[in-house]
C-alpha cells in the first residue's frame, strides 16, 4: 500500500524550474530517506507535497487521494505532518503552547493524550513545559518541532534535515526516535544531509540531484553503492 | 570622538535654525486685500536661537546624557522586579481592572462636565486601540488605515438616523457589523502582502474611504458633514429638554428631577464605559481561544503555522474583521457624542494616533493600551496653552518613550495557556 506517491512532479519558482519531473513512492509503515547536495531541491520536494509551492505538473497522491491541487491548509489536515527545515518553533510561545498548536484541530482530550505521548518520547520537553521555545537549545527545539508535528496524530511525518546543526549525541537520539516512530506505525519521509545515518535507518532511499531523482534503492544497497559513497559519504 | 560630536552638534544646531526660523518666525498676514510676509519678532528670534543652542549642547554632550537616560530605568523599581507568577499576576490584574471600572462608574458624578466629556473621548480611543491591538499587536499586521472602519461605524449611524430615523441602539450593532464587513472585504486583497506593503495599501484604503465620504456629496453631505445625530436613549427616555421623537419620554420628567444637560453627558460616558469594558472582555476571551492562538502563531512564523494546517486567509481575515468590528463600535459612539461628523474627523492622523497608542502601550498588552490611550488623549488637553505645539510635544514624547522603554509602557506578558489537569 502506498502512503505517498509523486508522479513526474515539476515545480517552479517563478520561471525557474526547481524539480524536473520527480517520481517518488513511500509505502505505508516505511522509512524512506531522500539525500542530495545543497540546492538539489529536497526542501522544494517536501514543500511541494505540502502544496506550498504547488506542483506545476504531475500528480501527488496521499493515501489514494489526489492532493496536487489542494490548498496547503487542507493537505496539512489530512493525516500528514511536517517538521520544517530549520525547526521553526514558535519562539514566543511556551513548549506546551507549541504542542497545542500542533493539535490545533483536535479535541482537548486528544490533545491531552498526544501531549502525554510526546512527553514520553521526549522527557526533556516535559521538564521544559513552561519555558519559552525560543530560549531552548537547538536540540530541544528540534525535539519540540518533532513533538509538535506528532500532536495531530499523523499517519505520515515528513522531516526536513532534523539533524542540522546538532551534536552527535542529540542526532543519535533523534534518529532513535525516528526509528521508534516506525514501530508505532507512522510512515516516515526523511530528508537528510547526514546520509550515512539516514540510509542506515531507512528501508529505502532516493538520491536527488539538481531537481531529478538519480538513484533509488534499499538503504543498505545505497550505502554500498560506490557513487553514493563518493558523493555523499565522503568516499 | 569629541571632534566628531562637535561637528555633528554644529550641524544639528544649523538644521534647527533653518527649520525653526521660517516655521515660527515668518508669518503671512492679511493687510487689506494683500497678504504680506512679516518677519520674526525679536522675541521669536531669541527663542529660536536659544533652541539652537540647546540642541547644540545636547548633541555635544549626548553621550553623557544618553548614558544618564540609560540609567533611568534602573531607578525605576518596577523594571527590575521578577516576573510574578502567572496566576498571581492575572489575579492582580483583574483586581486592578475591577477597581478601575468601579471607580470609573462613580467618578463622573463628582467632576466637571468637561472632564466627563473628555473621558468619553478617552473611552472611544480605548475601544479603537483595543481593536487595532488585535490587528497589529496580536496578528502582527501593520494597518495604517484603521480609521476607515471608525468612519464606517460613525457614518452608518449618521446616515441611518438621517434617512431612516434609526436610533443609537439599533445603529450600534449595524455600524459594527458593517465596519466588520468592510474589514473582511478590504482584508481580501491585502492577504498576501506583508510588512511595509501591507502598511502602504491599508493607508491607501483609509484615504479612499475618507475621500469617498468627501465626494459623495448627495449622500453624505461631503465636507459639510452630517449633523443632528441623535443622542442615545435609555429605554425610550430622551435626555434633551424636550422630547424629539414621538413615543419617547424624557428622562428628567420620568424621574421628576430638574433638567440638566449633564445627564446626557454622563449617560454617554457610561455607555462608552460599558462598551469599552465589553470590548476589553471580548478580546481578552478571544486571545485565549484557538483563534487568538492562531493569530499569534501566524505572527510568529507563517510557514510553521501553515504547516500545521492553519489557513492564512482565515486567520488574517478574522483579525482584520474583529479589529474593524470594534472600530465600528467606537465610531457609532463617536457620532452620537459629537452629534455632527464630517470626513475631517477621519484623517490619517487619527490612524496614526491610535497606532501610537498601541505601540506606546506595548503591542499586545491590554492594560498598557488602556494606560497609553489615557495618556495620549489627556496630555494634550492638560497642555492646552501649548495646543499649537501639540504635535511637537507628542513627537517629543514618542521619541523619549522609544529611548526609555522601547518595549512600550507595559510590554505584553503573554497569558500561558495550560490544559486543566485531568484527575
Ligand atoms: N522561494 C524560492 N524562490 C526561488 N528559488 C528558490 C526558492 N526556494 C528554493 N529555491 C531554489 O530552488 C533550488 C532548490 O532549493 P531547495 O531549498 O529545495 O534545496 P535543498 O535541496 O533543500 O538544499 P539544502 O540542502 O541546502 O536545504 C535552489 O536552487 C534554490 O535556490
Ligand atoms: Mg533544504
Amino acid at each position: 500500500m502506498s502512503m505517498l506517491v509523486l508522479e513526474d512532479v515539476h515545480t517552479h519558482y517563478g520561471k525557474i524550474e526547481a524539480l524536473h519531473g520527480v517520481s517518488v513512492e513511500v509505502k505505508k509503515g516505511e522509512i524512506v530517506s531522500l539525500i542530495g547536495a545543497n540546492g538539489a531541491g529536497k526542501t522544494t520536494l517536501l514543500m511541494t507535497v505540502c502544496g506550498n509551492p504547488q506542483a506545476t505538473s504531475g500528480r501527488i497522491i496521499l493515501e489514494g487521494r489526489d492532493i496536487t491541487r489542494e490548498p496547503t491548509a487542507t493537505i496539512m489536515r489530512s493525516g500528514i505532518s511536517i517538521v520544517p527545515e530549520g525547526r521553526r518553533v514558535f519562539s514566543g510561545l511556551t513548549v506546551e503552547e507549541n504542542l497545542h498548536m500542533g493539535g490545533f484541530f483536535n479535541t482537548k482530550a486528544e490533545i491531552r493524550k498526544s501531549q502525554d505521548h510526546v512527553y514520553e518520547l521526549f522527557p526533556r520537553l516535559k521538564e521544559r513545559e513552561h519555558q519559552r521555545a525560543g530560549t531552548m537549545s537547538g536540540g530541544e527545539q528540534q525535539m519540540l518541532a518533532i513533538g509538535r508535528a506528532l500532536m495531530s496524530k499523523p499517519h505520515m511525518i515528513i522531516l526536513d534535515e532534523p539533524s542540522l546543526g546538532l551534536a552527535p549525541l542529540v542526532i543519535k537520539q533523534i534518529f532513535e526516535i525516528i526509528g521508534h516512530l516506525r514501530e508505532e506505525g507512522i510512515t516516515v519521509f526523511l530528508v537528510e544531509q547526514n546520509a550515512h545515518q539516514a540510509l542506515n535507518l531507512a528501508d529505502r532511499g532516493y538520491v536527488l540531484e539538481t531537481g531529478k531523482i538519480r538513484l533509488h534503492d534499499t538503504g543498505k544497497n545505497l550505502l554500498a553503492n560506490p557513487d553514493v559513497q563518493n558523493a555523499y559519504l565522503g568516499g | 570622538m569629541a571632534a566628531n560630536n562637535l561637528k555633528h552638534a554644529l550641524f544639528c544646531a544649523i538644521v534647527t535654525l533653518i527649520v525653526a526660523y521660517p516655521i515660527l518666525g515668518l508669518n503671512l498676514v492679511a493687510s487689506g486685500t494683500e497678504i504680506v510676509l512679516e518677519g520674526a519678532t525679536t522675541q521669536t528670534v531669541i527663542s529660536v536661537l536659544v533652541a539652537a543652542v540647546v540642541v547644540f549642547l545636547f548633541q555635544l554632550f549626548r553621550d553623557n546624557i544618553m548614558a544618564l537616560l540609560g540609567q533611568a530605568p534602573a531607578l525605576n523599581s518596577l523594571a527590575n522586579r521578577q516576573p510574578m507568577e502567572q496566576s498571581k499576576r492575572l489575579k492582580l490584574e483583574s483586581t486592578i481592572l475591577t477597581l478601575i471600572i468601579i471607580g470609573a462608574l462613580f467618578w463622573p458624578f463628582f467632576v466637571s462636565r468637561g472632564s466627563v466629556d473628555l473621558a468619553t473621548l478617552v473611552l472611544i480611543y480605548i475601544m479603537l486601540a483595543l481593536g487595532l491591538n488585535v490587528v497589529v499587536g496580536l496578528a502582527g499586521l501593520l494597518d495604517l488605515g484603521y480609521v476607515a472602519f471608525y468612519a464606517v461605524g460613525a457614518y452608518t449611524f449618521a446616515l441611518l438616523s438621517q434617512y431612516y430615523g434609526v436610533s443609537f441602539w439599533f445603529a450600534l450593532p449595524i455600524g459594527a457589523l458593517l465596519a466588520a464587513t468592510f474589514g473582511l472585504v478590504l482584508g481580501f486583497p491585502v492577504l498576501r502582502l506583508r510588512g511595509d506593503y501591507l502598511a502602504i495599501v491599508t493607508l491607501g484604503f483609509g484615504e479612499i474611504i475618507r475621500i469617498l465620504l468627501n465626494n459623495m456629496t448627495s449622500l453624505t453631505g461631503g465636507p459639510n458633514g452630517i449633523g443632528g445625530i441623535p443622542d442615545p436613549t435609555l429605554f425610550g427616555m430622551e435626555f434633551g429638554r424636550r422630547v424629539k421623537e414621538e413615543g419617547n419620554t424624557s428622562f428628567h420628567e420620568t424621574f421628576g428631577i430638574a433638567y440638566s444637560s449633564e445627564h446626557k453627558i454622563i449617560f454617554l460616558y457610561l455607555i462608552a464605559l460599558v462598551l469599552a469594558v465589553i470590548t476589553a472582555l471580548v478580546i481578552r476571551r478571544l486571545m485565549r481561544m484557538p483563534v487568538g492562538r492562531a493569530w499569534e502563531a501566524l505572527r510568529e512564523d507563517e510557514i510553521a503555522a501553515r504547516s500545521l494546517g492553519l489557513s492564512r486567509t482565515a486567520v488574517k481575515l478574522s483579525a482584520f474583521t474583529i479589529g474593524a468590528f470594534f472600530a465600528g463600535f467606537a465610531g457609532t459612539v463617536f457620532a452620537s457624542k459629537q452629534g455632527f461628523i464630517s470626513p475631517e474627523s477621519f484623517v490619517f492622523l487619527e490612524s496614526a494616533i491610535v497606532l501610537a497608542i498601541v505601540v506606546l502601550g506595548g503591542m499586545g498588552s491590554q492594560l498598557g493600551v488602556i494606560l497609553a490611550a489615557i495618556a495620549v488623549t489627556i496630555l494634550p488637553e492638560l497642555a492646552r496653552e501649548f495646543s499649537e505645539y501639540r504635535m511637537l510635544i507628542f513627537g517629543a514624547a514618542m521619541v523619549l518613550m522609544m529611548v526609555w522603554r522601547p518595549q512600550g509602557l507595559m510590554p505584553m506578558r503573554r497569558i500561558h495557556i495550560e490544559l486543566e489537569k485531568q484527575e
